[in-house]
C-alpha cells in the first residue's frame, strides 16, 4: 500500500483549507468505505483529511425540525428516540445498515457523499424532504437532496466543499414514514431494493380510526385496506423514494401525484405500485434481475405505505412487533 | 513520515511511533505483538478484528491508526485479570462456543461491548451485537448460549 499523510483538522474551515491546498486529497469520515478502497488499491490518495475530530459536524439538533451533522454515526441516529418517533424511516435505515461495528463508526454524511444507488439513508432522507447544507471556501448553500445526486458516486459537491449537515422540517401530527430494505441477509448486505415512504393522512369519517387493530392482524395489505375503506382515510401528502432502481436514488413523483388528495383504497394502492414501478429503470446485477426488482417495487411501495400509515394510526406500536412488516 | 501517538491500551498508557498509513490492527498485531486480535477479510466484513474503542465495538482492520490518539482501547488480551479468565471467555469454553477459534476473540469483544451497555440483553440484542462477526464452524447457537449464560449469571 502506498503511503499517505493523515490530517486531523478541528474545524470545518481548517478542513476546507487543507483540501484546497493539498494535492490528490480525500476526505475521510467513518472510513468504512474509504479505508477499504485504499486497502484494495482502488484509490491511492496522497493525503487523507479526517472529518472525525470536528465537533460541529457530529451534532444532532431537534429544536426546530431536525438537523443532523454529516459526521453523526448510524449508531447515534439509531439510539435517538426523537428521530425514531418523528423520522422513523431514518431509523429503519440506520438500524439495518452493515453491522454493529460498522454502524459505530460509519457516518450518515459518508453514506450520502458516496452516492451509491444503494445508499440506505438516501431514500429516507429523500422522503423526509432533507436539505443538504454545503460549506465552501467562502460561501455556503442549501441543496435539496433530490438535486444532490448526479449519478453513481457523483454529487454536486465540488473540490473544497464539505457537506455540513442535513436539515429536515417538522411534519404534521398525522404523519408516518418508513423504509423497507429488501435483502437476502439481515446483516452486512446491500439492498436488492430499498423503498421509503412518508404519508400524512386525515380521517374524513370522524375523529378516530375505528378498526385500528386491523394493522396488527396477519392479513394481507389489500385485505387490511379493504376494511379501512369505510373509514375514509385521505392521503394529504406523500413522498415515495426508491433505491437501486436507477443510477441514483430517485423519487417516484408520478406515483406521489396519483396518491395525493385521494381516499386510500386497495385498488388505488395497486395502481400506485404500478406507477412507481414504471418510473424505475432497474438493471440486472448480482443481487437481483431487473424484472424481479420491478415486480418487487410494486410490493414494497404498498408495504412501506401501509407501514407508514400504521405508524400514524398506532404510534405506540406496542400491539404487534415491528418485524411483521 | 512517522508520528507519535498516545492512547490507553488495556488500561495502560501506551506511546508508539506509527506510520499514518497503518490500520489499528497492523499496530496491534505487527508492532505491539498483540496477536489475539485476528485479521480475517481485512475489509470490515467478518469482525475477526473487533476491538472496543471508547466502549464501542469497532473493526480495527479499517480503523486509521492516527484516530487511536487519546482513545481508550481494549483488546482480547485486556480481558483476563490476575491470571483469571473473563466470565465471557470461561462461558465460551464451557458452552462449546469455540471450534477453530479464529472468530472467538472478535466474537467475545462484540459480546463484551453489548454486556457493558445492556445488563439483560434479549436474544435479539445478542444476535444484533454479533451480526458483524462471521463464524463458519459453530452455527452461532453455542455462541449465543454462552453470551446468554454470562448475562444471566450476574
Amino acid at each position: 500500500m502506498r503511503g499517505f499523510e493523515y490530517y486531523k483538522p478541528k474545524t470545518v474551515k481548517e478542513a476546507i483549507e487543507l483540501m484546497v491546498s493539498l494535492e490528490n486529497a480525500k476526505f475521510i469520515a467513518g472510513g468504512t468505505d474509504i479505508m477499504v478502497l485504499i486497502r484494495q488499491k482502488k484509490i491511492s490518495p496522497q493525503s487523507v483529511v479526517s472529518l472525525r475530530n470536528i465537533p460541529e459536524l457530529a451534532e444532532i439538533d431537534t429544536k426546530d425540525g431536525l438537523r443532523i451533522g454529516s459526521c453523526v454515526t448510524h449508531n447515534d441516529i439509531d439510539k435517538n428516540e426523537y428521530i425514531k418517533k418523528y423520522y422513523s424511516a431514518l431509523t429503519d435505515a440506520t438500524s439495518q445498515l452493515g453491522s454493529r461495528q460498522i454502524r459505530n463508526v460509519a457516518t450518515i454524511g459518508g453514506n450520502i457523499c458516496n452516492a451509491a444507488p444503494s445508499a440506505d439513508t438516501a431514500c429516507p432522507l429523500l422522503v423526509l424532504d432533507a436539505k443538504a447544507v454545503i460549506i465552501g471556501q467562502d460561501s455556503s448553500r442549501e441543496v435539496d437532496l433530490d438535486e444532490f445526486f448526479l449519478g453513481p458516486g457523483k454529487t454536486v459537491l465540488s473540490r473544497g466543499e464539505i457537506l455540513k449537515e442535513f436539515i429536515m422540517p417538522r411534519f404534521n401530527e398525522n404523519t408516518g414514514s418508513s423504509y423497507i430494505k429488501h435483502t437476502r441477509r439481515e446483516a452486512m448486505d446491500l439492498p436488492i431494493l430499498g423503498v421509503a415512504t412518508r404519508i400524512t393522512i386525515s380521517i374524513t369519517s370522524g375523529n378516530e380510526v375505528r378498526c385500528r387493530d386491523m394493522f396488527c392482524t396477519i392479513d394481507s395489505i389489500s385485505n387490511i385496506l379493504e376494511r379501512l375503506k369505510d373509514e375514509g382515510l385521505r392521503c394529504e401528502d406523500v413522498r415515495i423514494a426508491m433505491g437501486v432502481v436507477a443510477p441514483r436514488p430517485i423519487r417516484a413523483k408520478k406515483a406521489e401525484a396519483a396518491l395525493k388528495g385521494k381516499i386510500v383504497t386497495p385498488e388505488l394502492f395497486e395502481e400506485i405500485g404500478e406507477i412507481a414501478a414504471s418510473e424505475a429503470q432497474p438493471r440486472d446485477s448480482v443481487r437481483g434481475e431487473a424484472w424481479y426488482r420491478r415486480e418487487m417495487i410494486k410490493v414494497l411501495v404498498k408495504r412501506s405505505l401501509a407501514k407508514s400509515m400504521d405508524r400514524v394510526i398506532r404510534p405506540d406500536e406496542a400491539i404487534y412487533p415491528e418485524r411483521l412488516w | 513520515m512517522k508520528k507519535e501517538i498516545t492512547f490507553n491500551l488495556n488500561n495502560e498508557e501506551t506511546t508508539v511511533e506509527v506510520d499514518p498509513k497503518w490500520t489499528l490492527l497492523y499496530l496491534l498485531r505487527e508492532v505491539l505483538n498483540l496477536t489475539g486480535t485476528k485479521e480475517g477479510c481485512g475489509y470490515g466484513e467478518c469482525g475477526a478484528c473487533t476491538v472496543i474503542i471508547d466502549g464501542k465495538a469497532v473493526n480495527s482492520c479499517i480503523f486509521p491508526v492516527l484516530e487511536a490518539e487519546g482513545k481508550n482501547i481494549i483488546t482480547i488480551e485486556g480481558l483476563a485479570k490476575d491470571g483469571q479468565m473473563h466470565p465471557l471467555q470461561k462461558a465460551f469454553i464451557e458452552k462449546g462456543a469455540v471450534q477453530c477459534g479464529f472468530c472467538t476473540p472478535g466474537m467475545i469483544m462484540s459480546a463484551k461491548a453489548l454486556l457493558d451497555e445492556k445488563k439483560n440483553p434479549t436474544d435479539e440484542d445478542i444476535k444484533e451485537a454479533i451480526e458483524g462477526n462471521l463464524c463458519r464452524c459453530t452455527g452461532y447457537v453455542m455462541i449465543i448460549d454462552a453470551i446468554k449464560s454470562v448475562a444471566a449469571g450476574r
